[in-house]
């Protein structure tokens, strides 16, 4: 008898756990949505600060992010594929060469945010940015030896590969071998079986990865802090040598720099909560892609 | 016929320049992760290199030649080694030796810059206990939850919805502890210090809790289904099969999900940025704010100068957060890699 109390008290603690984690869930998510409703408008997502930044909307901002994650993808959608391509194609499991890039790819996810921010300041910018003008500017004035969009959105991209790649390879694996010995077995060659046979077989997955990647690079701060993030700008990034604004940058300076903290609460929170919305809605759309990819394997 | 004939002559190897090209270009593709973390590895050691390598210079010359030349070559020069002759220079010049490293005073802007890591690395272990301490147990216990007790069609629920939890940035967590948490606990516990270790180690443990959760349930979903058969089969019930047999077998998974939800906690930056109240104090107290070693970067290095310093020192502190979670990943991965798989292979 007394067992099958404990065995009742054991299931009911973890089942409280579920439940406390989903509630915490649930009440942040409240309680932003609630903080930001009374600002929350179709002029808040396309106007431009006001005010001193007191007023007015958040569009730079937005616009901003929606650049960074854009040309982060270019640069970390191809590599993370092509990487995961590798990794499940190519490369024999007991090689020196495979099990020295599982581990980079292994450390590269585990590495801080913070440390690729410093990376990308002293590689992009003190390095190649600084190279670059001592190449290309006659004046010697500074161009790419400072922050902006391009450096932020390729550290945000080493951020990212490994998200890519774990995302393509799991969809690999899911391809049947039968479909690559039918390819091999009509006489077509390695990269024809791949290019024709297992990508289009995998491209769920190489959109679930992408769609990871832009959520989590939409969402990191710390990576573009020191790279090239501004606080406020009087007009839109033009070129890849402009700086930028961020939803996530704006939030933390916002709510911690700003001079009355207190006057501009309303619109941290409707910022929270267009950022929540942004990554919560692409991590969803990559939930559902492969739940339906998951049943069609099924079938 | 004949040129089925001709075709079959093709099946042997030849040499074909789309292949070729394709996989080396591939394999080229492949590598950058691996050049990605070397590089990572050489430039921001590369930065913090002039605490482990004082200029040659320093080592020949006395020290009196020192101050003498240092009024000849200003910037080229920099103190290194010597704490007792600090009060001759100018105040603007600061000493980076591994005695001051390992002062008690983080105060870089000043009169007379300190460079003491010692409460940084107190602020990050602070936060980072109080996020295991309270994450690690409830994603442990929610695992076990959705792992092996929950139905097939809850658990197919639970598990996206805490994953959900992953995707919150980190800024999120960080701004709803600064205005929401922050007060409530202040009103709750009633200490001094609205911003604090506490609030910062509650709001990272909201961080730490999809990780921990997600590799604690890999492993317990990992277990082969033959131990918890035969434990059920010998008349063991639900729960002490989840106890006696289930936990045991994935305890090193476990326990690699603790040090990854560890590593995580000690390299994140936004939360504790923002909750944390960012004074750099040696203390146990919990209550007191704290300032970790990443809030450090965050914060300061927009405004340092390049390459003076406190460029250096925040460097130094960047590559020791890089080598850091290195370990503890290696570690939680050599514990998966090994010892679990060893015990799913029954040796």
């Amino acid at each position: 008898m007394n067992n099958k109390i404990l065995g009742k008290s054991i299931v009911a603690v973890s089942a409280l756990a579920v439940i406390m984690i989903v509630s915490a869930l649930l009440f942040i998510l409240l309680e932003i949505y609630l903080g930001g409703r009374s600002v929350l408008s179709w002029q808040f997502l396309t106007g431009n600060p006001t005010e001193g930044m007191t007023e007015g909307g958040i569009f730079p901002a937005i616009v901003g992010t929606v650049l960074l994650v854009l040309i982060m993808s270019v640069a970390c959608v191809p590599i993370g594929t092509i990487t995961a391509i590798y990794l499940n194609e190519y490369a024999s499991k007991k090689s020196f060469f495979t099990k020295m890039i599982r581990f980079a790819v292994n450390t590269l996810s585990g590495v801080p945010a913070i440390v690729f921010g410093l990376f990308g300041l002293g590689f992009f910018i003190q390095f190649i940015g600084t190279e670059m003008d001592r190449m290309f500017s006659a004046d010697g004035s500074l161009l790419w030896g400072q922050p902006n969009i391009l450096w932020a959105s390729l550290t945000m991209a080493l951020l990212t590969i490994p998200v890519v790649i774990v995302s393509v390879e799991e969809s690999l694996k899911t391809v049947p071998n039968d479909l690559r010995g039918g390819g091999y077995a009509l006489g077509a060659t390695k990269w024809q079986v791949i290019r024709k046979i297992v990508i289009p077989n995998s491209i769920s997955g190489i959109l679930t990865g992408s769609i990871l990647a832009i959520g989590r690079g939409a969402g990191e701060v710390a990576p573009i802090l020191f790279t090239g993030v501004a606080y406020f700008l009087p007009h839109l990034p033009e070129k890849l040598s402009d700086q930028f604004m961020n939803l996530g940058y704006h939030i933390y300076v916002m709510a911690t720099q700003s001079p009355d903290v207190e006057a501009t609460k309303s619109i941290q929170y409707a910022t929270a909560f267009v950022l929540l919305a942004c990554t919560f809605s692409l991590s969803f759309i990559a939930i559902i892609i492969r739940y339906q990819f998951r049943k069609k394997i099924k079938e | 016929m004949q040129k089925k004939n001709g075709n079959t002559n093709s099946l042997d190897r030849k040499f074909r320049l789309s292949e070729f090209l394709s996989e080396y270009i591939i394999k080229t593709v492949a590598f950058s992760s691996f050049a990605i973390i070397i590089l990572i590895f050489v430039f921001v050691f590369k930065e913090a290199a002039p605490i482990f390598f004082p200029k040659e210079k320093k080592a020949e010359t006395s020290q009196f030649l020192q101050s003498e030349t240092y009024g000849e070559e200003p910037g080229t020069e920099q103190p290194e080694n010597s704490l007792e002759l600090y009060s001759s220079y100018t105040p603007s010049h600061d000493v980076a030796s591994f005695k001051n490293l390992t002062g008690k005073n983080w105060q870089p802007v000043g009169e007379e810059p300190k460079y003491g890591v010692l409460p940084l690395i107190i602020g990050s272990l602070k936060v980072t206990v109080l996020a295991i301490l309270f994450g690690a147990p409830i994603a442990i216990l929610a695992a076990i939850f959705s792992a092996l007790f929950a139905p097939k069609g809850l658990r197919e629920i639970i598990k996206p919805i805490i994953e959900l939890l992953a995707s919150f940035p980190s800024v999120v967590i960080g701004f709803f502890a600064l205005v929401t948490l922050a007060t409530v606990l202040q009103n709750i516990f009633g200490y001094s210090y609205r911003l604090n270790a506490f609030v910062g180690g509650l709001a990272m443990a909201l961080a730490v809790i999809p990780i921990v959760y997600t590799v604690t349930e890999d492993a317990l979903t990992a277990i082969p289904k033959y131990m918890s058969e035969a434990s059920l089969a010998l008349g063991a019930t639900k729960w002490q099969t989840a106890l006696f047999v289930v936990m045991p077998a994935a305890t090193p998974g476990i326990f690699a999900a603790l040090l990854l939800g560890f590593g995580r906690a000690f390299g994140e930056t936004m939360i504790v940025l923002m909750a944390t109240g960012n004074a750099p104090l040696s203390t146990f107290n919990i209550f007191e704010p704290v300032r970790t070693m990443s809030a450090t970067i965050g914060a300061e290095m927009a405004e340092v100068v390049f390459g003076d310093t406190h460029y250096t020192v925040l460097f130094f502190i960047g590559a020791s957060l890089f080598v850091v979670t290195f370990a503890i990943n290696a570690i939680a991965e050599f514990y998966v890699r090994t010892k679990l798989m060893k015990r799913f292979r029954g040796e």
